[in-house]
């Protein structure tokens, strides 16, 4: 256990710093932030043997890359299929590799996937806002954003060799659409509309970031045209402007709105969701409020049985012939 | 008070919408049944955001659903009681001068007042905070009076700063970054709604009276400075 010490060579756009995120305070306008895809930054602390929910670097598509230039320290990348060159090696994400004094680091973007986490085996020393790191993309409150030339002090940063190599990807993940409940202003619309909703294809567009993902596909009339009481908006609702447009309002989303919300993404599809592309294509099924809290339970069972298995060290051949020694003389005694 | 409508909103959440349209009547429900529901949190309930007429209701899935999260709001409407308002209330301190208030002659003409009449009318406005909304700390405050009630612009001003005080029609925002805008900048307040103290880390709640004392450019300057 000592410090380390990286640099930023280079950090594309949005490469933020998040914890588990800042629930509790939407009434203040505030959403929860943290990863947009949840279950790969869990991943990514699980597997290198990490508190859950500590700082970890959340990389777009811009990419990143880090120079080791005092001390040694374990890390684990996650999240989209992201390339990753470790001094001179290539390898996909899902890895586990321990960093050393002078070597470079790069993520980026390979051939699917939006959004990559960094999990390190330090403390990554981040500034707060209302008790959490997650930043907040819009104002920048939390950790913030990583920029190119910056310097990041690790503290208490742990070389894991028994944790190096592979990290098993979830299997238990539906790969289907994108499953909504409708609502909760599908009165506002055409009946036609929910209807074109969960059956045609939408396109991913450009305009996506930690904010919302805009939707191309079939125009979503209003019956109304006149905005709406502003009402709450969650992670995952789809919110539909005047000229028809859906757009899904993801981890940084405003806390409330007047445009009509057509359906809501149920929370386990939500990191499905945003590891999409622009001009990626998909499709939404709609299904009924007390089958999404049955998907809700089973999926946070099998992610916990998942995240369970991958926190468990693979080991080195000696520590593995320890480990094995130790158990069998416990059992025995 | 009608019954509310209560509406699933994904895995997580129910929306209870008490009006379609803002009324006293819809907020004030909603105002009573945040402070009901915050005073005796159902099992499972993690947060609520009110809103002008409804009241999102989060829950955590795996502990309740939607069935139980509805009987037991619906086992406090009994008990709902028609306040405006939370009781609190809350000073923010305002200068018109100047480069701060870059559409008060706007506002002046559009009202056939006088500047200084927009701002006698602007100051004396019975306020309350009716939501948060848009970004971190935006209040909207119900209750500018009929006399100044402009629309929003066509078009939004960038990088308004932060602490601007802005209004559209009944409703008026001290800003707490630095934000585009539609909406007509008549002061500048150096009074902080985020407030960076664990035990209250925004000035208001929602449903708190919001009163607005005038200071001058001088006094603006010496708090901005004191923070």
């Amino acid at each position: 256990m000592a410090n380390a010490e990286l640099s930023v060579i280079f950090a594309g756009p949005l490469v933020t710093l998040q914890d588990g995120g800042r629930p509790g305070n939407m009434r203040y306008g505030v959403p929860a932030s943290g990863p947009m895809d949840r279950l790969s930054f869990d991943a990514a602390h699980g597997a290198l043997g990490n508190a859950p929910k500590q700082t970890a670097i959340e990389i777009s598509l811009g990419g990143l890359m880090l120079q080791c230039r005092q001390g040694c320290v374990t890390v684990a990348i996650t999240g989209g299929d992201f390339l990753v060159e470790h001094a001179g090696q290539k390898t996909p994400s899902w890895t586990i590799l321990t960093l050393r004094e002078g070597e470079n680091l790069s993520i980026r973007a390979g051939d699917a996937g939006s959004w990559a986490y960094l999990a390190i085996a330090a403390t990554l020393p981040a500034r707060e806002w209302l008790g959490h790191t997650a930043t907040h993309s819009t104002s920048g409150f939390g950790g913030g954003t990583l920029a190119t030339g910056q310097t990041i002090v690790l503290r208490d940063a742990f070389v894991r060799e028994e944790r190096e190599g592979k990290i098993a990807q979830p299997n238990f993940l539906d790969e289907g659409s994108i499953r909504v409940v409708l609502g909760p202003q599908q009165q506002h619309f055409d009946p036609k509309a929910a209807d074109l909703f969960v059956s045609q294809p939408f396109d991913v567009t450009d305009a996506y970031d930690r904010m919302g993902m805009r939707l191309n596909g079939p125009q979503l009339t209003l019956t109304d045209a006149l905005s709406i009481a502003s009402e709450p908006i969650v992670r995952g609702s789809v919110q539909v402007s005047g000229d028809g447009v859906p757009t899904v309002l993801l981890a940084d989303h405003q806390t409330t709105g007047g445009y009509p919300k057509i359906a809501t993404v149920v929370s386990s599809d939500i990191d499905r969701l945003v590891q999409k592309r622009s001009r990626q294509s998909l499709r939404f099924t709609q299904i009924a409020p007390a089958h999404a809290v049955e998907i809700a339970r089973d999926h946070a069972r099998a992610a916990q049985l998942y995240l369970d298995q991958i926190a468990v060290p693979r080991g080195t051949l000696a520590q593995r012939l320890i480990r094995e020694n130790l158990i069998s003389g416990m059992i025995v005694g | 008070m009608t019954q509310p409508d209560f509406i699933a909103v994904a895995d997580h959440a129910l929306l209870v919408r008490f009006a379609t349209e803002l009324s006293d009547e819809a907020h004030a429900a909603v105002i009573s049944m945040d402070q009901l529901i915050a005073a005796d949190m159902p099992v499972g309930v993690t947060e609520c955001v009110p809103a002008l007429v409804n009241l999102l209701v989060d829950f955590d899935p795996l502990i309740t659903d939607h069935v139980a999260v509805e009987a037991a709001v619906r086992a406090k409407l009994y008990n709902l009681k028609a306040v405006k308002r939370t009781g609190a209330e809350r000073v923010v301190k305002i200068c018109y001068e100047g480069s701060f208030s870059p559409d008060l002659a706007a506002v002046a003409k559009a009202s056939g007042l006088s500047q200084e009449a927009v701002i006698n009318a602007h100051i004396a406005g019975d306020y309350r905070v009716l939501m948060y909304g848009f970004s971190p700390g935006y209040a909207y405050l119900g209750g500018v009076p009929a006399s100044i009630q402009v629309p929003r612009k066509e078009v939004a001003v960038r990088d308004v700063p932060a602490g601007s005080v802005i209004i559209a029609g009944p409703q008026c925002l001290v800003t707490t970054l630095t934000m585009p805008t539609g909406w007509s900048i008549i002061g500048r307040s150096p009074t902080q709604i985020l407030m960076s103290k664990p035990e209250q880390p925004f000035l208001f709640d929602v449903g708190d009276g919001v009163r607005f004392e005038r200071i001058s450019f001088a006094r603006f300057e010496k708090e901005a400075a004191d923070g």
